[in-house]
């Protein structure tokens, strides 16, 4: 990165021809003059971040400077380089606030300082946005041509070699319809059969991890945190197994789960079962954190909003609740279908939920303000839904995947891309970082190309597909260090932020009755006694009732004044605008 | 007992202070004897030694030297105590036996003079003149020397200005204490010389030189004027830089001087020729200015018709800038005074009507295609559009802005003032022209030329509408043509004035048409001036010609509204036409150029119209509907997709589940009254989340009580508890969504409850902790940054406190550091200066 000091050279000798080399000197000279207060050594970002006078005032110099060059000749990129408007959105984190008043001079310096650190922060994340190097595409169709016309092996022949092997098949017809699971850096797939058979996968090497039959039936699979250890919801217990298939754990106090999911920055393993209860099961400490009772029956429907840790689920009367493990009742219950629920899943940013029902419908909802966005009929109604990373949706009627783009934003009458497998599809789901779309069904599992779901860029850090023994074992101490607790979990993630108002009402209730007065109560008008009789209690009464309610009074004054002149303002307007004049307007001047 | 035992108390206490009392009174009594007694043993003394001196007197009588003796005793004696000498300066009592060694005051005057005492310096000649001198000025001098302050005083004034000494001393330090405060990092111990290798450049400022050699070499340097610190110029070089950029200095000036000259120059000139008052003077050079401007935008039409437009454009910006100032308010001065004249002139009063006219006119919203979406409203509010009396349509276009009841006719038929309308834009009327010209003198000097052309046309406008009535047309002519432009619009309307015909409507129009037509017939005047403005203006036609379309096209649809009055001329199949030159006549063929592009726009037939404003509705009625009903919300039609392969296999549910009979059933016809629970559901909550009131009356206390009775209103309005409404729910306009109104208390013990410090509100407080300042969401130079320990100590390394030298360091810093900052600037004005 350039340092913006760099930019505003000061330089008093000017050569004629040519502008004279920028001396590092120079800029040692001008720190001087202008008494830097950054003592730390690293001046790049330091002068970017100086306060915004000096910055003007450099400005300013450089202004100067370039008017001095007598070669007419000036720089063609004057300070740090421009970010986009657009980028810089991307970055923002709140609005900046209303600076007190002048008086609190402490209190100014602090929101000063946290603003200045908050831009600076935005700005460096929406420059260093430019190291994310990598685009996603999507499929385009020639002239007249339907995107989801296009035959997975055309798009297979087409692409090359290593992404077209990502498109096969796995033929498993013996032990009937499949779930699968594909851990969060993507490399690993786990099938798990209806009639017992679990198979782990490197799918991209197509390396098989382990193979096993738990000779019961298998309702869900999930990953936990790593490739390591994965559970399996059998027909009675939920089983907890290893990379090689050794049985870990059988948690008995989990029965009858019929759908899981992992909440990967808590550690929890939500599970749902059929007799309607929804238990939490803390994975790095092997405790049950919760459990709760639905009383809505069976519940084989559920996703995770990865957003903020809540879990969803579907219910036959056509509701879909959102949970947290921190409270005994459903945080948001949404009548979403007029048939059972049938399906759901939320995209990545918590946005949006899309739910399928008995009724054949394809609903979009903006689950944050709880507001149904889109609705969409499916002559086939869809069993199983799954989001990618990019925000594609796949569908699953039948034996026939479908995949949509941008559900929310405009109107869709077409699958984006349409695949028929062999037998109905049992469980979908995107691969992270890949643009793989996972089917299970009847007969085995197919991986199908889906150009353009999932996201280029991965966090190194966080999920990172191509690491190694070392480096997962570094990430697995650092997550759990990072391990959030399940008490965190809430609707709105940013009310951890937030000053929590009930208590401090409470405690200040406490302490004034510790104390026995108010301390932060207004001061109570005691009229000045007057003499010669002018503070008779009539007269004294008068002067309180002078003074009485005037904060209250002067608001509601303001209140009025500005009603009346919004009032004025909107007539004038509306006479303004409409410029027509009723029949008796004849007779006005 | 507890009497007693306080009364005892109070014994004791008696007692106590009894005692108390008494050794005090022994104590003091033990000291006074004592003093009494010493005062008693000094008297003893002194009778003794009167005694002694006695007898030796009485001894001793016979010599002198025994006298002496005795007289040496005595002092001897009175040498042994101290006090004695004070005692006998002490003594007062008169005494005859006067001693020679005091002085008595009760002797001579009151006080002893200077004088008395330096009476006789001036003679003797042994005391030098200078202490004589010094005496003389001394007894001159009257001035007493001033008491002593007090003890305490003086220790107060001690105090204070050690106080003011240390304060001073302590405020010196509170600069760099404000600084260390404020900054953001403080690495101690303080002012470490950085560890590391250090910046060459540094290094070389910092050298000095030092050996003879050294030294030699840099006076040889500095005598050749040679650089030292910045190698890159020579001081020579600089200062030819100098010079060179002193000679553009130089040339610049010059140029500014010059056009400040001009400029001088031509302001001075439009003084002058604003102030001259010939009426035709300005006349002259209006018109003179106009013509130049018409050739130019003549030739520009031609050249460059964007430019035209431009033009054009600005010539509408001009009238609305008119429209928005305040001038034709008959407020400004000028105005005043003609109000303060209009009582005794007619003309004044005249040109004040004129100048309201004006502004009614400016004022009035320009009619534009905009108006179509306005009927639409209308027509939504009113409904049928057909009953709306025409009157109130007549009223609404109100293009004539004079008083209908002052000119004598309420009607006037559309045709008509369309055509007049079309005239305006290219008829001109030289006589009208004269009186505008004189208000347009006096207000709109600093207006452009554009926006005073476009203000006369308007002008002309409303003139020949008021004037209508009085001066009326020569010759009416049956204008076929005309027709046949406007008849596509008039067959359209013809279906609908069949339908709704209001005689008396057409009746009086009728007349009004009569009349018209006899006063035509009364006057005939041709104006000769006329013709050369004419002539002028129908260059302008072109350009109008938009203008007058978007007039026309608004005509034409307000002609729809007023059919009945349109009906007359469509029956008779001609149109009404009034022209009054023959010069009008010759520009007819324009006027069919503008008419012919009229009834495109216009053909908006009423009947779409309603269609679209029942849409509105409906849309409305849904809007409103939308944020209560329910079954709306899930029932809202939608999407169908089409997929393009067919399904082959049935989507099975899993029947092999172990699922029990009821639950299969319950699963089935769950969509019966799915909405019917859910909203049944949503209102128990509600209810659960109400508050109660609690009713405290007890029947029959304070009151007659028994079958039939009530409490009284009062009573039970006294004894209600209502507790006070919660806060709105959060579903409160969600029909299909249950939120849950729990507080979630787990959170409560991770959230701030009370504000830390510096902060008054929570909004503050949240705003600053909002974002995050983990690696997991910045940069790491941006973490490093905010995560910055406040304070940095080295290890091992000793603080120590600050010392004052590092205090002065620190000013001269600053100072030298701002002068070097500011020496560029000044030092070069100095140069020039020297040059000069």
């Amino acid at each position: 990165m350039a340092s913006p000091g760099k930019a505003n050279v000061k330089s008093p000798h000017v050569g004629k021809k040519k502008k004279p080399p920028a001396r590092y000197w120079d800029k040692l000279q001008q720190e001087e003059g202008n008494n830097d207060e950054n003592k730390d050594g690293k001046d790049g970002g330091k002068a970017q971040h100086a306060p915004r006078r000096t910055q003007k005032r450099k400005l300013e110099e450089t202004r100067r400077d370039r008017n001095k060059f007598i070669s007419g000749k000036s720089d063609p990129f004057p300070g740090p380089a421009p970010i986009p408007e657009e980028r810089l959105q991307k970055f923002k984190r709140k609005d900046k606030i209303k600076k007190p008043r002048k008086g609190q001079r402490t209190l100014r310096a602090t929101i000063a300082h946290s603003e200045q650190t908050c831009e600076m922060a935005k700005k460096q994340a929406a420059r260093f946005d430019l190291l994310l190097p990598e685009d996603a595409g999507f499929l385009e169709g020639d002239k007249d041509e339907d995107t989801c016309t296009i035959s997975q092996d055309d798009i297979a022949d087409a692409v090359d070699i290593t992404s077209g092997a990502k498109y096969f098949n796995l033929k498993l017809s013996q032990f009937g319809p499949y779930r699968l699971d594909y851990n969060k850096t993507g490399r690993h797939l786990l099938l798990g059969g209806r009639r017992g058979h679990v198979a782990c996968i490197d799918w991209q090497s197509k390396q098989l991890m382990c193979e096993i039959n738990v000779m019961e039936s298998i309702s869900d699979v999930k990953w936990l945190h790593s490739e390591e250890m994965y559970a399996v919801a059998q027909k009675k217990w939920l089983y907890i197994y290893d990379s090689k298939g050794i049985e870990l754990h059988c948690i008995r106090k989990f029965n009858d789960v019929l759908r899981m999911q992992f909440l990967p920055y808590h550690f929890l393993l939500a599970t749902a079962s059929s007799t309607s209860f929804l238990q939490y099961l803390d994975v790095s400490v092997g405790k049950e954190v919760a459990a709760y009772c639905t009383k809505t029956g069976r519940l084989d429907v559920m996703c995770q909003n990865p957003h903020n840790a809540v879990i969803h689920l579907g219910h036959s009367n056509g509701t879909v609740t959102l949970w947290s493990p921190n409270q005994k009742e459903a945080l948001v219950k949404m009548l979403c279908h007029q048939g059972g629920v049938r399906s759901v899943t939320v995209d990545k940013t918590g946005t949006y939920m899309v739910t399928s029902g008995m009724d054949k419908k394809l609903k979009v909802y903006d689950i944050r303000a709880f507001k149904p966005l889109k609705s969409y009929f499916l002559p086939a109604g869809a069993s199983c839904l799954s989001l990618s990373h990019r925000g594609l949706l796949s569908a699953a009627t039948g034996d026939i995947v479908q995949v949509y783009r941008d559900v929310w934003s405009c109107p869709v009458t077409k699958p984006y891309m349409a695949h028929r497998v062999r037998g109905t599809a049992w469980g979908l789901q995107f691969c992270p970082f890949e643009d793989v779309l996972g089917v299970g069904h009847g007969d085995g599992f197919t991986s199908m190309l889906v150009p353009g779901a999932g996201e280029p860029n991965f966090d190194g850090l966080d999920a990172n597909p191509y690491r190694s023994v070392k480096q997962k074992r570094e990430w697995e101490v650092k997550a759990l260090l990072e391990k959030i607790q399940p008490e965190l979990i809430t609707l709105d993630p940013s009310e951890l932020g937030k000053v929590d108002y009930a208590t401090f009402e409470q405690r200040h209730q406490d302490r004034v009755k510790a104390l026995g007065f108010d301390p932060l109560a207004k001061e109570k008008f005691v009229p000045k006694h007057k003499k010669k009789g002018r503070s008779s209690a009539g007269n004294i009464e008068k002067r309180k009732k002078q003074v009485a309610h005037e904060d209250q009074r002067d608001i509601i004054k303001q209140s009025v004044e500005d009603k009346l002149r919004k009032k004025d303002t909107g007539k004038e307007a509306a006479s303004s605008l409409s410029g027509q004049k009723s029949a008796l307007d004849r007779f006005k001047k | 007992m507890i009497d007693m035992a306080k009364v005892s108390k109070k014994n004791m206490k008696k007692e106590t202070i009894v005692k108390k009392s008494r050794g005090m009174t022994e104590s003091s009594a033990a000291t006074e004897p004592r003093v009494v007694y010493d005062d008693g043993d000094d008297e003893e003394e002194h009778l003794n030694e009167e005694n002694l001196s006695s007898e030796e007197e009485q001894e001793g009588e016979d010599g002198a030297s025994d006298e002496r003796k005795r007289q040496k005793l005595l002092e001897a004696i009175s040498a042994l105590g101290g006090k004695r000498k004070n005692k006998l300066g002490e003594r007062s009592e008169a005494a005859v036996h006067m001693s020679e060694f005091t002085v008595n005051a009760d002797g001579g005057g009151d006080k002893v003079d200077l004088s008395d005492l330096i009476g006789n310096i001036d003679k003797t000649q042994a005391v030098p003149n200078k202490t004589k001198n010094q005496l003389k000025t001394l007894q001159q001098n009257e001035k007493t020397i001033e008491t002593p302050l007090s003890k305490q005083e003086s220790e107060r004034i001690q105090r204070n200005v050690a106080f003011h000494k240390v304060a001073t001393e302590v405020t010196q330090w509170k600069g760099i204490i404000q600084q260390n405060q404020k900054a953001e990092q403080l690495i101690f111990p303080l002012n470490q010389e950085p560890s590391g290798p250090r910046a060459m450049e540094t290094v070389v400022t910092c050298w000095k030189a030092q050996t003879p050699l050294e030294q030699e070499i840099f006076s040889l340097l500095s005598a050749n004027k040679q650089p030292i610190h910045n190698p890159i110029l020579t001081p020579v070089e600089e200062a030819t830089l100098k010079a060179m950029s002193f000679e553009e200095a130089k040339v610049r000036r010059a140029e500014l001087q010059k056009a400040r000259a001009l400029q001088s120059y031509y302001e001075a000139k439009s003084r002058r020729e604003r102030k001259i008052k010939s009426k035709k003077y300005h006349k002259v050079l209006n018109k003179a200015k106009r013509k130049d401007f018409l050739k130019q935008f003549e030739t520009m039409v031609k050249t460059d018709p964007a430019a035209a437009l431009e033009e054009l454009n600005k010539m509408e910006l001009a009238r609305m800038k008119e429209r928005m100032s305040l001038k034709h308010q008959n407020s400004g001065k000028w105005a005043k005074s003609k109000a303060i004249m209009a009582k005794y002139d007619e003309g004044a009063r005249k040109a004040m009507q004129q100048q309201l006219e004006v502004n009614k006119d400016l004022t009035q919203k320009l009619v534009t295609s905009l108006n179509n979406d306005q009927e639409e409203e209308e027509e939504e509010e009113g409904g049928n559009p057909e009953v709306i009396p025409e009157f109130v349509n007549d009223a609404e276009q109100g293009v004539d802005s004079s008083n209908p009841w002052m000119r004598g006719k309420l009607f006037e038929s559309p045709t008509e003032r369309e055509v007049s309308d079309t005239v305006d834009f290219t008829e001109e009327g030289p006589g009208i022209m004269v009186n505008t010209a004189e208000e347009e003198e006096d207000d709109d000097e600093e207006g452009t030329e554009e926006e005073r052309l476009l203000r006369e046309f308007d002008h002309r406008r409303r003139l020949r509408q008021a004037e209508e009535a009085d001066i009326v047309a020569v010759i009416t002519v049956e204008h076929e043509e005309e027709n046949k432009a406007a008849g596509a619009c008039v067959s359209v309307l013809e279906e609908e004035e069949e339908e709704n015909k209001a005689a008396a409507a057409c009746v009086s129009v009728l007349e009004e048409d009569e009349e018209e037509n006899k006063a035509a017939a009364a006057c005939v005047s041709v104006l000769e001036e006329e013709e050369e403005e004419e002539e002028e203006l129908s260059k302008f036609k072109s350009v109008f010609q938009g203008i007058a379309n978007t007039h026309l096209d608004a005509e034409v649809e307000k002609a729809e509204e007023t059919a009945d009055t349109n009906h007359v001329d469509t029956h008779l199949e001609e149109g009404l036409m009034r022209i009054r030159t023959l010069e009008d006549v010759a520009l007819l063929s324009q006027m069919e150029s503008v008419a012919d592009q009229t009834p495109v726009q216009p053909l908006t037939s009423p009947t779409t119209e309603n269609m679209l404003s029942t849409t509105k509705m409906v849309g409305k009625n849904s809007k409103r509907k939308r944020g209560i009903e329910l079954k709306q919300v899930l029932t809202k039609e939608s999407k169908v997709i089409q997929v393009p392969l067919a399904l082959t296999v049935e989507d099975k549910e899993d029947s092999d589940e172990m699922l029990d009979q009821r639950g299969l059933i319950k699963e089935a016809f769950a969509g019966d009254n799915v909405i019917s629970d859910f909203l049944k559901d949503k209102r128990k909550q509600e209810d659960v989340g109400k508050p109660k009131v609690v009713d405290l009356t007890l029947p029959g206390w304070g009151e007659w009580g028994g079958m039939g009775h009530k409490p009284s209103r009062n009573k039970r309005r006294k004894f209600r508890i209502r507790t006070v409404p919660r806060p709105p729910r959060k579903d409160q306009h969600l029909p299909s969504v249950i939120i849950s109104e729990k507080r979630n208390s787990s959170i409560s013990l991770h959230q701030v409850n009370s504000l830390p410090s510096p902060f008054v509100n929570h909004t503050q407080f949240e705003s600053t902790i909002r974002s995050p300042i983990g690696r997991m969401w910045n940069t790491e130079q941006t973490v490093n940054k905010i995560t910055n320990p406040k304070v940095v100590t080295q290890m091992g390394a000793i603080i120590e406190p600050m010392a004052k030298e590092e205090l002065m360091k620190n000013k001269k810093q600053v100072s030298t550091g701002n002068s070097s900052g500011v020496e560029p600037i000044k030092t070069k004005p100095m140069k020039h200066t020297k040059k000069k």
